[in-house]
């Protein structure tokens, strides 16, 4: 049976290499250019917004959208757009840091319960089973309470609960995997508990943990977003889109799109991840064949 | 029948105690401390040994858990140093509203996710199916707090159908300004409910007895509704049951939105205010809320389907 898989897997590796647009699912290719886009403007955004993201104008105060002020401008007369793409830009920069420091906290945890089985296995599982019981939000602002409305609170709360669902999608893998027999043959072979796992488990659990990332990213996104609206997230001046939206709140009806227009930002980029996660989990995404 | 209903009851109990141990840690350990939060700069060294005391801080861990636990299985959750009462009256005077938004929010989700779920599993990949799944991809990517906005903006301050914020009680009262919050919850849920269901669906479909049910010629309407349906929906009631999380952190963002007076505005509240004890038993009774209602649904599945209480067999 291994001399079958071995060339195959050997094959798989050389497709993935020359991992081509041409041939992915159409989802995967719109989903791409979404976020791709989204991601560049947010990382050129102070070359590409046309104003400071603070820069007052009372001349031009909740003005409607315009050539001059593609997003309007708000009640101080700042610039939507351009706050918007400032606070996209804190929020990726957020969002990637949390759910790829949580990624890895949970696969290897949930790798080590299951290759280990016994009170490893049961340890770490009741306390994901407590973990994933809390509502998610109500968690993370407890953390923020403690340590204080701002961005250290969303970076210190959301790796705390939110490496339980990698944990529990690692686990689960791990126990197919201990089974099968190159796994089998690290034992055999007298590596180490550390090389088995590290080395030879996860690279083959973490695709389903990778594509789960996928909504977590959204999911956190959301989060952050929420937390930002409530006033737990970033401080103001500064911009970040959850604060944008809130402060558009209280003009909606003289000046929709101040709160409007930055949601739909969020929303499409949410779109974006979730159209390359739908084609992921397709098992469509394809490597080199045209 | 007996075994799987102990083993699942030792399991939520372990889960609990597990609770009560992270949100007493969080407080403790997680950097930051609520008494200098609390008392700001003004705080003199004398003042902050004062608090730590009052507050039982300065004893051992242990032996601070431990009160923290018996205290709380009386129903004692501390006492509200901000609001100047028990935490268990202040949080029952705000339940009311923060209930009847995640029932009302559930049968909003259901009454709008069940149909399309159908309408989707009927037909998988035709021109339906696909609408519905790039309508739930939109619904799942917008955040709660912006869809309350837009629902507000468009049917209260436009339309003028609804006020956009505060609370009545009475039938007319909640109908008037629970509808708005609700159809929020509801449509985010509802996504979920779409997803599951319309999955669940094409599996019984496929199965022998829907073929058996079709080739005695039931009506279709009939074969959906008594059979079908029957099997999908209880992996769709756990899917909500486990999704009771994502509700009641629904409702804190929207209670904000909506300026309802309910628990979710209440930890808020705490939260600005500083009032750590409150948000300690906030954090444990939302995730003990969760617990007993996943446990209620399993232990209720186990009772109707014997599939579940025989898997472990």
């Amino acid at each position: 049976m291994n001399a079958v898989a071995m060339p195959a897997a050997a094959e798989g590796v050389r497709r993935r290499r020359r991992l081509s647009l041409r041939g992915q699912p159409k989802s995967v290719l719109v989903g791409g250019a979404i976020v791709a886009v989204l991601v560049l403007a947010a990382v050129l955004a102070p070359l590409i917004a046309p104003y400071g993201q603070n820069e007052l104008d009372f001349a031009q105060q909740l003005a409607a959208p315009s050539a001059s002020h593609l997003f309007g401008t708000d009640d101080a007369g700042r610039d939507v757009f351009t706050r918007t793409l400032y606070g996209l830009r804190v929020d990726l920069a957020i969002v990637l840091f949390v759910t790829y420091v949580s990624l890895p906290l949970g696969v290897v945890a949930g790798a080590m319960a299951g290759y280990h089985g016994g009170w490893v296995d049961a340890a770490v599982s009741r306390i994901t089973d407590v973990m994933v019981s809390f509502p998610f939000i109500v968690l993370v602002i407890a953390i923020v309470a403690i340590v204080g409305p701002g961005t250290k609170g969303v970076l210190i709360g959301v790796p705390i609960a939110g490496w339980a669902l990698y944990a529990r999608l690692a686990r689960s893998e791990m126990l197919v995997l201990r089974e099968q027999p190159f796994m089998l043959a690290t034992t055999a072979l007298g590596y180490t508990q550390r090389r088995a796992i590290f080395r030879h488990a996860i690279p083959n659990l973490i695709r389903s943990s990778l594509i789960y990332s996928t909504v977590d990213l959204v999911v956190n996104l959301m989060l952050l977003a929420s937390l930002s609206y409530l006033g737990l997230g970033a401080q103001p001046p500064n911009a970040e889109l959850g604060s944008v939206i809130a402060q558009g709140q209280s003009t909606l009806l003289n000046a929709w799109w101040v709160a409007t227009l930055p949601g739909l930002v969020l929303v499409l980029f949410g779109v974006g991840v979730g159209l390359i996660g739908d084609g992921l989990s397709d098992g469509r995404l394809r490597g080199g064949r045209a | 029948m007996l075994g799987y209903f102990l083993h699942r009851l030792a399991l939520a109990f372990v889960v609990l105690l597990g609770l009560a141990v992270a949100t007493f840690l969080i407080l403790h350990l997680v950097p930051g401390d609520p008494v200098l939060q609390t008392l700001g700069n003004r705080a003199t060294p004398e003042s902050i040994a004062t608090a730590r005391h009052q507050l039982g801080l300065d004893r051992s861990l242990p032996a601070q858990f431990w009160t923290f636990v018996s205290h709380a299985v009386r129903g004692d959750l501390g006492y509200s140093l901000t609001l100047n009462a028990p935490v268990s009256d202040v949080v029952g005077g705000r339940l009311g509203p923060s209930a009847l938004l995640i029932l009302y929010g559930l049968v909003v989700a259901l009454v709008i996710g069940v149909p399309l779920a159908i309408v989707a599993a009927l037909r998988p990949n035709g021109v339906v199916d696909h609408g519905i799944r790039l309508i739930t991809t939109f619904s799942f990517a917008m955040p709660t707090f912006w869809l309350g906005l837009m629902l507000a903006l468009i049917l209260g301050l436009w339309l003028k159908w609804f006020p956009v914020s505060g609370y009545d009680t009475g039938i007319g009262g909640i109908l008037r300004t629970l509808t708005l919050p609700a159809l929020t919850l509801g449509l985010s849920l509802a996504t979920i409910v779409v997803r599951t269901l319309r999955s669940g669906l094409l599996e019984v479909l496929q199965t022998e007895y829907i073929e058996a049910a079709r080739s005695r010629g039931l009506s279709e309407r009939r074969v959906i509704v008594k059979h079908a349906l029957r099997n999908a929906i209880m992996p769709t009631i756990t899917v909500l049951s486990v999704n009771l999380g994502f509700l009641i952190g629904g409702t804190v963002v929207i209670e904000a939105v909506f300026q309802i007076p309910g628990v979710g505005s209440l930890l808020l509240q705490s939260v600005q205010r500083r009032d750590y004890e409150l948000v300690q038993a906030l954090a444990l009774l939302a995730g003990a809320a969760v617990v007993l209602i996943s446990l209620a649904t399993d232990l209720l599945q186990a009772v109707v389907d014997p599939r579940v209480r025989l898997a472990g067999r």
